[in-house]
C-alpha cells in the first residue's frame, strides 16, 4: 500500500522553538520519501493543535504520523487517541522526541540541535514505515487483592477495599496484627489513647465477611502479573488447635521457659507459650517454636499435661494456600535501628529506644501505666530525650530525617510530665520538625505548659554515674557545655527499612532504594505505585511518616486499587515480544534472562513461548536470543537499522 | 566549663523573681534573635538580647551579672514590640538590672574613671548613675 505519512513539528512555545528552527525542520522533511505533509504549530497538545492533527489525518489520508514534540512519556497517549479519533491505527503514530532530546540538552548549540532534530525526524519516519496496525490485548482481571501487612496502613488499605465490595486477603507475618501503632501509648498532637484508635479497626477487619486475614504468615511465590497475581501464602503453625483451646491459660502458669516480650520491646517476659496481647484484639495462645523445649528435642511436655481440652497439638503443620488476586498492595512498615550502634552513648537498662518509652507509658504496658524505669523500678525524675539518633547522622547512620521523633518526644515528654509530679523531662534536638496540623502548637506546649526544656544541640556521651545516667550535651544558644544528672535516657532512634524488606522486594518484582525502603514509580506523579504495575506502596514501607500521612498514603494505594477494579477488563500493550518459530532453537536464553518470567520453552515444540499479558516489551529476550528468533513488535531489527543508518548518515 | 542543669537550676529563685518582677514567662522565647538583630544598642554589649533571655532561661545569673548587656539596653523597647511570641523583653532587661542592682556589687569603679570624662559629665549624672551602679 502507498505510504502516505504526515511530519507535524510541534514549537512548544519557545521550548523548542526557541532553540531548534522548527521551520528548518519542516523544510527538511516535506520531500522527503512518503511524506505527504509537513506542519508545524506552536502547541499541537492543545485543542486547536489536536485538532489539527485530527483534520489534516482525515483530510490527506494520511497512513502513519510523526509527531515531533516532547517525549512519548508525556504525550504518547494522547496524540494515539487522536490519531484513534481519526481513524488510524494508534501504533501507526510515532514521537519524535525533539525537546527532552534535542532542544533541552543543546540550548546554546542551535544549529546543531536543527540538524539533531531532523535526523531524528527521519528516523522516525523510517522505523514508521516498517510499523503494523496492533490492538491492545484485553486480559482477565480478578478483583481480588492482596494485603501484605497488618499495621495500620495495612489494617486501613484492607478495609477501605472491602468496603467497596472487593475481597481481600491480609498477610501478617506476626501472631497478631497492628503493628506498631498498636504498641503505642498514645498519638500526638491530641493524646488518644491508642486502643480507642485501634481496636475497632482491628474487630471490623477481623470479622468483615470479606477480608480473611493470615497471621504468623508470610508470602512465599508471587508471580503472575497485573490482574492475575498468583501468590502462595505459607502459614507457620500455633501448635494449639483453636477450636479446642479456651484460652484458660493454665499452660502459661505451667511453661517453664521464660523469654523476652517482643511486643514490650523486652521490657516483660513471656513464656514460650503465650497469649497475643490484648492490644491487638485476638488472645490467641499459641507456642514459640525458637523457645519451647518440647521443639527443640526435650521430654517437656508440661503445657500438653496440663491443657484440660488437649489443646496443645506438636504435630501441627503450617498451610500453604495459593490465591489468585488483581492487585497487591505492600505495607510491611518500618524497624527501629539498634540502640547498640552509638557506642559513646553506654548501654544500660536506664538508656532506652522510643518504642521501649512507649511501652512503659502505656496504660496496658509491663508497669501497667505507672512510669518506672527498667533497672530498678524507681519512678525517674529527671528523663533526657535524645533526637536524631541515626538519623541525619551521615557517619555514622543515614542522611535523612527520620520525621516522626521530634513529635513523638514531645508526646512522651507531655505524658511524662503529666503523669510524674515534679518530673523534669530534657530534650536535646537539632531542630525541632512539627510540620503538620496542630503540630507546631503541640511542641510549643510542651515548652510552655509542661516545661520541658528545649536545649540546641546532640549529646556527646552518656554514662553511668552511680543511681544516675550521667549526660554530657550542649545548648548552642547559650554557647554551654551542659551536663544533666538523669534517671532514665530515651534515644530516638532512626526509622529504618524492616528487616527482609529487600528479600520480600525480590519475591514482588519492585525496586527498593539505596537505603532498602521500596520506592515509588514516579516521586512526585506516581508516589504510590511501584514499577510493577498492580503493586502499590502504603504507609511506612516506602518511608518514615506518621499515622495520619500513613493512611494519607495508604488512601492513595486503595484508590489505585479501586480504580483498576472498577474496569470491566485490563488491556495490556500489544507491542511485546514474539519468536519466529521457524528459527528458535529453543535454548531457553531468553526465558533465563527474562526479569517477568514471561518465557517458557514449550516442552512439545521445544520452542520459545511468551505469555503476552506478562511481557512488559523491555526488551531483554531480544538482544539476548542466539539465534535472532526473539522479535519485537513494531521495533523489529530493519527498523532498528534503518534508523541507525539516518543517524549515522554524516559518517558514511 | 561544664555546667550543670537540673530542676535547681531551671526553678531557682532567681527565675522565680525574673518572672514576677517582669511578669514575663521566660520559657515563652523560642530563641528566634530578632530581639537582637534590632537592638540599637547591640554593637556595644558583650552578650546579645537573645543570649540573655536564653541564660534567664537556664537560671545561669552569674553569666548574666558578668555581661554588660542589661547596662547597655537603652529601654527601648523595639525588642518587645518586635517579639514574635510576645515577649516584653525590655521588661525582663528591667527585671535583671533590678535583681543585679540589689545584689550590691559596684558596677563602677569610680577611681578607674578618667579625669577627662569626670570633667566633661554633669553632676546630675554622676550622681544619679552612682546611685544606680555602687553598692
Ligand atoms: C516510638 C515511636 C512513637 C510513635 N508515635 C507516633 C504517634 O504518636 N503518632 C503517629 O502518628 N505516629 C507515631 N509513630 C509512627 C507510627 O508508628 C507509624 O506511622 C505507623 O505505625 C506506621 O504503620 P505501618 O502500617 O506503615 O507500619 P507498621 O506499624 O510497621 O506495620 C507493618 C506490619 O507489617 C508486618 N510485616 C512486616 N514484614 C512483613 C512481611 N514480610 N510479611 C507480612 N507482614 C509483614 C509487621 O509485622 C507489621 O504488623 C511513632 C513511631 C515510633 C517509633
Ligand atoms: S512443651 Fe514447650 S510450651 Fe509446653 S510447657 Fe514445655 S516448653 Fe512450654
Ligand atoms: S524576639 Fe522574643 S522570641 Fe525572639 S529571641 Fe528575642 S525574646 Fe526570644
Amino acid at each position: 500500500m502507498e505510504k502516505r505519512i504526515g511530519v507535524f513539528v510541534c514549537h512548544c512555545g519557545l521550548n523548542i522553538a526557541g532553540t531548534v528552527d522548527v521551520e528548518q525542520v519542516v523544510e527538511a522533511v516535506k520531500d522527503y520519501p512518503d511524506v505527504v505533509y509537513a506542519g508545524n504549530y506552536i502547541y499541537m497538545c492543545s485543542d486547536p493543535g489536536q485538532e489539527l492533527v485530527r483534520t489534516t489525518i482525515r483530510e490527506q489520508n494520511l497512513n502513519g504520523v510523526v509527531m515531533s514534540n516532547c517525549s512519548p512519556l508525556m504525550h504518547e497517549k494522547t496524540f494515539r487517541r487522536v490519531a484513534t479519533k481519526a481513524g488510524l491505527n494508534p501504533y501507526l503514530l510515532e514521537i519524535a522526541n525533539i525537546r527532552e532530546d534535542v532542544s533541552w540538552p543543546h540550548e546554546n548549540e542551535k544549529e546543531l540541535a536543527t540538524k539533531k532534530a531532523i535526523s531524528i525526524v527521519k528516523m522516525a519516519i523510517e522505523k514508521l514505515k516498517r510499523n503494523v496496525e496492533l490492538t491492545p490485548m484485553v486480559v482477565p482481571l480478578h478483583k481480588r487483592a492482596l494485603v501484605v501487612g497488618g499495621g495500620i496502613a495495612g489494617i486501613t488499605a484492607a478495609l477501605e477495599i472491602a468496603s467497596a465490595g472487593y475481597e481481600v486477603i491480609v498477610v501478617e507475618k506476626l501472631p497478631y496484627v497492628g503493628g506498631h501503632a498498636a504498641q503505642l501509648a498514645g498519638t500526638f498532637p491530641t493524646l488518644d489513647r491508642v486502643p480507642c484508635l485501634m481496636a475497632p479497626m482491628i474487630a471490623k477487619m477481623i470479622s468483615h465477611p470479606k477480608i480473611k486475614v493470615y497471621t504468623n504468615a508470610e508470602v512465599d511465590e508471587v508471580s503472575g502479573y497485573v490482574g492475575n497475581f498468583i501468590v502462595k501464602i505459607k502459614t507457620s503453625p500455633s501448635y494449639i488447635d483453636e477450636g479446642k483451646c479456651n484460652n484458660c491459660g493454665l499452660c502459661l502458669e505451667k511453661c517453664p521457659v521464660t523469654c523476652p516480650s517482643e511486643f514490650d520491646c523486652g521490657l516483660a517476659e513471656r513464656k514460650a507459650i503465650y497469649i497475643t496481647p490484648p492490644e491487638t484484639m485476638s488472645q490467641k495462645v499459641l507456642i514459640d517454636p525458637g523457645n519451647c523445649l518440647h521443639l527443640n528435642g526435650d521430654e517437656c511436655r508440661a503445657c500438653e499435661e496440663i491443657c484440660p481440652t488437649k489443646a496443645i497439638d506438636f504435630l501441627q503443620q503450617g498451610i500453604t494456600v495459593e490465591k489468585t488476586v488483581g492487585a497487591i498492595i505492600v505495607a510491611t512498615g518500618y524497624g527501629l535501628w539498634d540502640k547498640k550502634n552509638i557506642p559513646e552513648y553506654e548501654s544500660d537498662p536506664d538508656v532506652i529506644d522510643g518504642l521501649q518509652f512507649e511501652r512503659i507509658l502505656s496504660p496496658s504496658g509491663p508497669t501497667g501505666g505507672d512510669i518506672r524505669r527498667p533497672s530498678d523500678g524507681k519512678v525517674p525524675k529527671q528523663i533526657v530525650f535524645i533526637s536524631c539518633c541515626g538519623s541525619r547522622d551521615p557517619e555514622h547512620g543515614f542522611t535523612y530525617c527520620s520525621r516522626v521523633c521530634c513529635m513523638y518526644i514531645a508526646k512522651q515528654a507531655v505524658l511524662y510530665s503529666r503523669t510524674v509530679p515534679g518530673g523534669q523531662a530534657y530534650v536535646f534536638y537539632m531542630d525541632i520538625r512539627s510540620d503538620s496540623k496542630g503540630y507546631e502548637e503541640f511542641v510549643k506546649s510542651a515548652m510552655e505548659e509542661e516545661r520541658v526544656l528545649y536545649l540546641r544541640g546532640r549529646v556527646s556521651k552518656l554514662f553511668r554515674d552511680g543511681d544516675k545516667i550521667k549526660v554530657w550535651g550542649s545548648d548552642t544558644l547559650s554557647g554551654k557545655s551542659v551536663e544533666i544528672s538523669a534517671d532514665l535516657v530515651i534515644m530516638a532512634t532512626a526509622m529504618t527499612p524492616r528487616e527482609g524488606a529487600i528479600a520480600l522486594a525480590r519475591k514482588l518484582n519492585v525496586t527498593v532504594d539505596a537505603i532498602g525502603f521500596l520506592t515509588e514509580a514516579h516521586p512526585k506523579l506516581q508516589p504510590v505505585e511501584t514499577l510493577t504495575t498492580g503493586i502499590y506502596l502504603a504507609g511506612t514501607v516506602q518511608w518514615p511518616r506518621d499515622i495520619p500521612d500513613s493512611i494519607a498514603s495508604t488512601g492513595g494505594a486503595v484508590s489505585k486499587v479501586l480504580s483498576m477494579f472498577s474496569r470491566k477488563e485490563l488491556l495490556h500493550e500489544p507491542t511485546i515480544a514474539w519468536p519466529d518459530e521457524e528459527v528458535c532453537s529453543g535454548c531457553g536464553i531468553c526465558a533465563s534472562v527474562c526479569t517477568y518470567n514471561a518465557i517458557e520453552i514449550d516442552p512439545i515444540k521445544r520452542v520459545a513461548k511468551v505469555n503476552e499479558a506478562v511481557c512488559e516489551s523491555c526488551g531483554a529476550c531480544i538482544a539476548s536470543c542466539p539465534s535472532g528468533a526473539m522479535r519485537h513488535k513494531n521495533w523489529n531489527a530493519r527498523q532498528f537499522m534503518d534508523m541507525i543508518d539516518i543517524a549515522t548518515g554524516a559518517y558514511v | 566549663m561544664r555546667i550543670e542543669i537540673s530542676t535547681e537550676t531551671l526553678y531557682s529563685d532567681f527565675v522565680k523573681k525574673v518572672e514576677a518582677i517582669s511578669e514575663q514567662t521566660l520559657i515563652s522565647c523560642y530563641q528566634c534573635g530578632k530581639c537582637s538583630a534590632g537592638c540599637p544598642m547591640c554593637f556595644a554589649m558583650d552578650l546579645l538580647p537573645s543570649q540573655i533571655i536564653r541564660l534567664a532561661q537556664l537560671g545561669l545569673e552569674d553569666d548574666i551579672a558578668k555581661a554588660n548587656t542589661i547596662w547597655i539596653c537603652a529601654s527601648c523597647i523595639t525588642c518587645s514590640v518586635r517579639c514574635p511570641k510576645g515577649v516584653d523583653l525590655a521588661r525582663v532587661m528591667e527585671a535583671l538590672r533590678l535583681i543585679t542592682s540589689r545584689k550590691n556589687i559596684d558596677q563602677v569603679q569610680i577611681p578607674e574613671i578618667p579625669k577627662e570624662t569626670i570633667a566633661q559629665l554633669p553632676q546630675v549624672a554622676m550622681v544619679g548613675g552612682f546611685r544606680k551602679l555602687t553598692a
